[in-house]
Formats: structure tokens, sequence, C-alpha cells
């Protein structure tokens, strides 16, 4: 009944529509764009018909992509750093509570979690806001206004607030997975509490580490809508720029050749992070 | 979830219930405590306010002049609203209904093992996820004025974007993590009932819905749920590729958010905020009653 021949013919019908789909409305338009990085612009804004490296010429020397492309990378770091430092002991301390407890902890990382991004954003607005709860406050010892947003910091208060769960997670799955009877084995056997963790604890944690940074890194990398709400003109990310190019500026192929770039060193980032996270696993844990 | 984490701690040898952690180390204890209070703090804090100023009587600025309901009832009569919230649930229902079907299917695709080019389409069902949804929303863009004028110029097909571009694009999106979930959920499934049931006369079609489908269900479930709460939250793929005179949820308030904060806007993000806690709290209950 289930010979190997049906199931492969099987398998292809099944993955069929998600190829169809995908390849319409997924690599298509990204094939597209690859195309559109070549062309000009037309002087109504449409796209022009013109082969050339030009838009990749202008990219490489205009500073201000290279800026804009910094301070997305420096951002998103930033993000993923302190999201990584400060939700690594809070998994661990709600891997090790009772397990009714640890439901209702999952529980509340979840409803934020599950909150419409807007909110969250919008919640930093009303605490840090020129008119806001902060301002207002301080108003009444007549300290102030403090100019708290339009600027990096806020951007990055509201980006780990909106990412937090994000890392919280992925590294809550894999420290509940642990067994932790492993930990008093190391310790029992003579090693010390730095190397228990290094040791046995953190080789066993990575993959949640691994998920969890590329989950906060990539939306945070490419966000749009936080700079553009709580970072105001001042600061400027590759969503921005690329939103001014296919919006107002009108010029899509040079906004493509901007889409390419980032794309192409995302993606080398991404991978060199999984290579580099598979080889410290590997080194701990020989054979 | 309750249950499968009570028979871990089962197993755990030594029979010890409190966390190791109080054991090794006391001062680490106090650390843990400490860094989950504020994690914890930090993460309401911002709604807390929010909600509190929601029935706040000031119109401007954010002293407490007293309790009202004032901005809910304006809410509540604002036509635009009403008709934002819709078509954002029309959108996610519909997208969520394709890309859950298509995704499902994908995720039983990739079940089977050892047909050629089984690799390859795991590993592309994940590029829809790392890629960040500006770049797609642009590349959408681009894709459909492209599309509609060659249909135009050829078919004299006349094509507009409008609210089907938006839900093309958000089951483009969506596909990935639907099937992510499903498979989670497919890798938990013993096949051997599969066989047990082709062995007792069951033909493929009842084998998958008697069998199959009841087990994997609430992974297909919770991978529609994602689905729909994706779609809810999406702001920028939206943007890009909706026609005149769509608006979405996310695409009216982040019009009026941009502009200022407002007793109003407080309102709409403590009812969006309600809205998601019932949904988090309806899926667990859920989840419980099926453990029962």
């Amino acid at each position: 009944m289930y010979n190997a021949r049906t199931e492969q013919r099987r398998a292809w019908l099944q993955a069929s529509p998600a190829l169809i789909w995908l390849g319409f409305f997924f690599l298509a338009p990204l094939v597209l764009i690859l195309i559109y990085s070549f062309q000009g612009r037309a002087d109504d804004g449409t796209v022009l018909w013109n082969w050339s490296l030009a838009n990749y010429q202008k990219l490489f020397a205009d500073g201000s992509f290279w800026r804009t492309l910094w301070l997305s990378t420096w951002i998103a770091l930033v993000v993923t750093a302190i999201t990584l430092v400060v939700s690594y002991p809070l998994a661990f301390f709600m891997a090790t509570r009772s397990p009714k407890r640890r439901g209702l902890l999952v529980l509340a990382v979840m409803i934020p979690f599950w909150t419409n991004f807007l909110v969250r954003i919008y919640a930093w607005k009303v605490l840090l806001g020129n008119n806001g709860v902060v301002n207002r406050f301080l108003d009444q010892f007549d300290l102030g206004p403090l100019q708290m947003i339009n600027n990096p910091s806020a951007v990055i208060m509201a980006l780990i607030y909106g990412e937090l769960p994000y890392m919280i997670l992925p590294l809550y799955a894999a420290l509940e997975r642990f067994d932790w009877v492993q930990l008093e084995a190391a310790r029992d056997l003579g090693a010390g509490r730095f190397q228990t963790f290094w040791r046995v604890l953190f080789p066993q944690t990575l993959p949640g580490i691994t998920a969890g940074s590329i989950l906060v890194f990539v939306p945070t990398v490419g966000t749009f809508a936080v700079s553009d709400i709580l970072g105001g003109t001042s600061v400027n990310m590759v969503g921005n720029s690329l939103s001014l190019q296919f919006g107002s500026a009108s010029n899509w192929a040079y906004g493509s050749a901007i889409s390419m770039i980032f794309m192409l060193l995302l993606l080398g980032a991404i991978l060199l992070y999984f290579k580099a996270t598979r080889e410290v696993n590997d080194g701990e844990n020989p054979g | 979830m309750a249950k499968i984490l009570a028979d871990k701690r089962i197993e755990t040898k030594h029979g010890r219930s409190r966390p190791v952690a109080k054991r090794h180390m006391p001062w680490g204890t106090w650390a843990l405590t400490l860094n989950a209070i504020f994690v914890y703090t930090f993460l309401y804090v911002p709604i807390i306010v929010l909600v509190l100023f929601s029935f706040n009587a000031a119109k401007v600025g954010a002293q407490w002049q007293g309790f009202t309901l004032q901005w809910y009832n304006e809410l509540f009569a604002d036509a635009r609203l009403g008709d934002a919230l819709w078509t954002s649930l029309k959108i996610a229902g519909l997208s969520t209904l394709i890309a859950t079907t298509i995704g499902t299917l994908a995720a039983l695709a990739l079940e089977k093992r050892g047909w050629r080019g089984r690799k390859a389409f795991d590993t592309g069902l994940y590029l829809p996820v790392i890629i960040p949804d500006v770049v797609m929303a642009v590349s959408l863009l681009g894709f459909f004025t492209l599309a509609f004028r060659q249909f135009q110029a050829l078919l004299g097909l006349n094509l507009a974007m409008g609210l089907w571009t938006v839900i093309i694009s958000h089951v483009a999106f969506n596909i990935s993590f639907v099937t992510v979930v499903v498979g989670t959920s497919l890798a938990n499934f013993d096949r051997r009932l599969e066989e047990a049931a082709a062995d007792l006369g069951a033909t493929p079609w009842q084998t998958f819905w008697k069998i199959k489908f009841p087990l994997i269900g609430p992974g297909v479930l919770g991978g529609a749920l994602l689905s729909f709460t994706l779609s809810l939250d999406d702001f920028v793929v939206t943007f890009f590729t909706r026609g005149p005179g769509v608006n979405t949820l996310t695409t009216e308030v982040y019009g009026r958010i941009k502009k200022s904060i407002s007793p109003e806007i407080n309102a709409i993000s403590s009812l969006m905020l309600l809205g998601s806690t019932i949904l988090v709290l309806t899926s667990l209950w859920m989840q419980r009653r099926r453990q029962a």
C-alpha cells in the first residue's frame, strides 16, 4: 500500500500548493527586485528599463546608506545582546519552578507576546513622549520636560520590550528539556560552578540561544515601524530608507539595490552565526 | 502543557521537585528572583499605564482627572475604526484558512522521507521567516505593479491592488510558520498507527481523517492561531500591498499613533490588549481541556 513510488508522488502533490504559492508570491517578487536593482529611474518615478550597475555604484559611494546600515546593525546587536543577557537567567528561573508556577510564568510572557506590536510601541510613547506620563510627573516638581523620544535609546528600549518574548520562549523551551541531574553529576565529579555552566548547561541550551538570537535580530535589523514612530526623523534605519525609496522618493530601482545588499549581508551573517554556534558545540562535545 | 511538565519532573531520578539551583547557589537564587521581578515589571508597567490612562478623564496630558468611559464610547461610535477592524478580520480569517491548508499539506510532504527535492524544499520554507518583512513588502509591491501592467498590456485586463492582494501576501508569509508548527506535532505522531489502520483495511483518506488528523489537530490549530495573530499584527506588508481605500486596524491605528498620543488611542490599545489576552487564555483553556 505505502510503496515508495506512491509516497514520492504524494509528497510532491502535497508540497505543490506551497511551491506554487511561494514561487509566485515570494520567490518571483525577490527575483523581480533583483532585476529592478539593475535598472534606472524614469522622470515620472517609474522603473526605466536600462541595464546597468549604476545603482550599486551609487550605493557603495552613498555614505548615508552605510550609516543607516551601521545604525541598524548596531541597534539590532545591542537589542539582541541585552535581551539574551536578561532572558537567559529568567528562562532558568522559570524552568526551575514547580510545574504549576511554570505554567503561570509562561502565560505571563505569552500575553505581551500576542499583543499587537503597535500597542507595545505606543505604550512607550505614552510613557516617554513629550506629553507623556514621565514628563507630566516631572512637571509637578518643575523638572523637565525631558526629550526622551526621537532618539536611538527610545527605539532600542521599545525594541527590547517588543522582542523580549521571542528570546525568552526559545530559551525556556531549551532549558525546560534539560535534565537537571546532569548539573549535580558535574558537581559531584568536581566541576566548579562556571565549568558546570559552560561545559554542561550552555552547550545543551545553545540551540535555544541560536533560535532566540535570530528571532530577535532579524525583525530588529529590518524594523520600520518602531524607528518611524519613536525615532522620528533622527533615527534612520534600513527599513526606513527602503520605505522611502519605494514610497515618496519613488526610486524603486535604487530601493531594490538596497534590498539586495541588505538581504545578502543578512543571510551571510545568519549563515556565519549558524556555523559558529555549531563549531562551538562540536568543540565542546567532541565525538 | 502542564501535564508534560509534570511528567518530566517525575523522571528526575532523585525525585526532588524543588529547583536544583537552590541547593547549589543560594546567592544565585536571589539574583535570579530579582532578575525575574525586574523583567516581569518591565513587561507589564507600560501596558498597565496604558490601560489606566484609557480611563482618565483628562483630554490632553497625563494628569489623572478622574475615571471616565467617555473614550470607549467615542470609540464605539467611530465608524472608521469599526470598518478597519472588520477589514482586518476578513484578511486574517481568509489568509489563515488558505495558509493553514497549504502549510499543513507542506508539513505532511516534509514528513515523508527520501523524496527528491525534500531538503531544498525544507530549507526554502525557512526563507520567508528570515527575510525581513519590509523587503518582502516592497518586493510584492514591485511584483503586483509589474504583473498588473503586463496583464493590462497583453490581455487588456484591468486589475488593481485591493483587499485580495493583501490576502495573497499574508498567505505568502504565513505558510512557513504554519508548516513549522504542524511539523513539530507531526514529529510526535506515531506512524505505526497509520500502518495499523491500513492493515485493518482503511483507505488512505479514512486513515488521514479518522486517525491522523485528530491527533495532529492541536498542531494545526496552533498553526492557524499563529497565522491569524501574525496577520492581525502585520503593518508593513499590508501597508505596501493594499489598494486605495483598504484600511486595516493596524494601518488605521498607525496613522493615529504617529501623530500624537490621545485617550482614544489608549482605549483602542486597551481593547486590542484585551482581545489578545482572551485569545491566549482561550487557547490555553482548550489545551487543558484536551489533556483532561
